[in-house]
């Protein structure tokens, strides 16, 4: 008989699976906080508490003020208002969005909305190992006409870790805000220090889907790109959905309370996943900085390997991981971020780890995919190339 | 850039296709020929230089008007 293994989750990058304590907190919220807080009676008011003490709890954890941080419909969302509203704050300084190449879509559309609108961008290459080049970063920013930069605090692609505080002491010598996308690091790593805008996304640190984080330092020049809304301090439109955003703020405190644990458990399992895919699978390519990078977030690339074709063979094996490999995404581009690195593009395959991965999980991933590659090598008629 | 020793025709082929191709014919060339690849996928763009340093050999750019490459066999 057939006896197929039990499914191994390892995609938290995409989402974690939800972290019990925002289930329960969700369930509760469920209860008491369905009206809308912006009401003046007494359902409303016990919205308003618990919508209150979700911010007050998330700003606390991230260390800021609870009126500079507005919850939103995604990180995405987030990451389009955070652009957007930067450069709308400071069109008279000038139209110039300077970015890194290795931003997540969110940004990048927003940049091209902006551009689309006369505005411009400009892009600032990475290294081989996906980082940012500081001194084209930093002659980037002090151009005249520069109004916003944005940069991802760490690669949601490949894992490399950014030189935050650094490019931020060269957009503060310039005097242009920076926003941080912090969505991989925001419950795993401490946030970075210098920016003006950040946003986070709840699902990377096993909140519900659906919640994002914007976070605007008091003084910086920024306008909500939205049509006028009062909720959220005016920074971004509509009705929160209220038992997520609570789910997500104790969530939140949970994984941030364990973060430095999770690390020390995670980092070496990525570290064994890096050397021992590189040992025992020829070809290979293992992308990213190997010392400054995520925690729970490893990539490599199979050469000759279809990365749909490996997606799914992983899948039948009980494997679920993603792919920046352009077979697998509708645009037929290869992903820009491995792109902009000069890696193999495609059979490129990313395991992301989460808490409840187990030594065992990883065992197992690693025993079965050296066969697994072998097959479709064997397949396409590519041994031995 | 000047005239290559063959051409390999792969437009109309996916990733990971062109560089298998690439793959296959290099070696059966002599040391120093230049294989020009006409690729149309735009990941080809990206992964013949990756295969080119993976496999110690030489990639001497992409040519003028887009979607061909030329990879020197250097050992
Ligand atoms: C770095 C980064 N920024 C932004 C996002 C978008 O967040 P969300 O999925 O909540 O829209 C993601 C998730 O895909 C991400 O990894």
């Amino acid at each position: 008989m057939f006896v197929s293994a039990s499914p191994v989750y390892l995609d938290a990058a995409t989402a974690a699976p939800l972290h019990p304590v925002a289930r329960q907190a969700m369930l509760a919220a469920l209860e008491d906080g369905w009206a809308d807080p912006g009401r003046l009676y007494t359902q409303a008011r016990r919205a308003r508490q618990l919508l209150d003490a979700a911010r007050e709890a998330t700003a606390a954890t991230l260390g800021v003020r609870a009126d500079e941080l507005s919850f939103t419909p995604s990180g995405t969302t987030a990451a389009h208002a955070a652009v957007l509203g930067g450069l709308i704050g400071r069109r008279r300084v000038g139209a110039i969005l300077v970015h890194s190449a290795i931003e997540h879509s969110a940004v990048l559309h927003a940049a091209e909305r902006h551009v689309a609108g006369g505005g411009s961008a400009v892009s600032v290459p990475v290294d081989r190992a996906g980082r940012l080049d500081l001194d084209a970063w930093s002659a980037a920013v002090r151009a005249p006409g520069v109004a916003f930069a944005a940069l991802i605090g760490a690669s949601h692609e490949v894992g490399t870790v950014q030189p935050v505080p650094a490019a931020a002491a060269g957009c503060a010598d310039a005097g242009v805000p920076l926003y941080v996308d912090a969505a991989q690091l925001i419950g795993r790593a401490p946030v970075p220090a210098g920016w003006s805008v950040l946003s986070a996304s709840a699902h990377k640190w096993g909140g519900p889907p659906g919640v994002g984080l914007l976070v605007v330092r008091k003084g910086t020049r920024w306008e909500s790109p939205f049509p006028a809304d009062e909720r959220e301090s005016g920074r971004t439109p509509g009705v929160l959905n209220l038992p997520a955003v609570v789910a997500a703020a104790a969530s939140l405190r949970a994984a941030a309370a364990d973060a430095a644990a999770e690390t020390t458990r995670l980092a070496p399992l990525v570290d064994r996943i890096r050397h021992r895919v590189a040992a025992e699978v020829p070809d290979v390519e293992v992308v990213g900085d190997p010392v400054d990078r995520l925690p729970h977030l490893v990539t490599f690339s199979c050469l000759y390997v279809d990365g749909e074709a490996l997606l799914h063979a992983l899948d039948r094996r009980g494997f679920a991981v993603s792919s920046g490999s352009s077979c697998t995404s509708s645009t037929l581009r290869p992903s820009h971020v491995l792109e902009a690195m000069g890696v193999l593009s495609h059979g490129n395959v990313r395991v992301s780890l989460h808490r409840e991965t187990t030594e065992a999980d990883v065992e197992r991933f690693l025993a079965e995919l050296p066969g697994i590659v072998a097959d479709l090598r064997a397949e396409a008629g590519v041994v031995g190339l | 850039m000047s005239e290559p020793d063959e051409v390999l025709d792969c437009r109309g082929q996916r990733c990971p296709l062109p560089v298998i191709a690439l793959a296959r014919r290099l070696p059966q060339l002599p040391v120093g020929a230049v294989l020009r690849v006409l690729a149309d996928d735009p990941a080809a763009a990206v992964d013949i230089p990756a295969w080119c340093r993976m496999r110690a050999q030489e990639f001497l750019g992409a040519v003028a008007g887009g979607s061909s490459y030329d990879v020197r066999r250097s050992r």
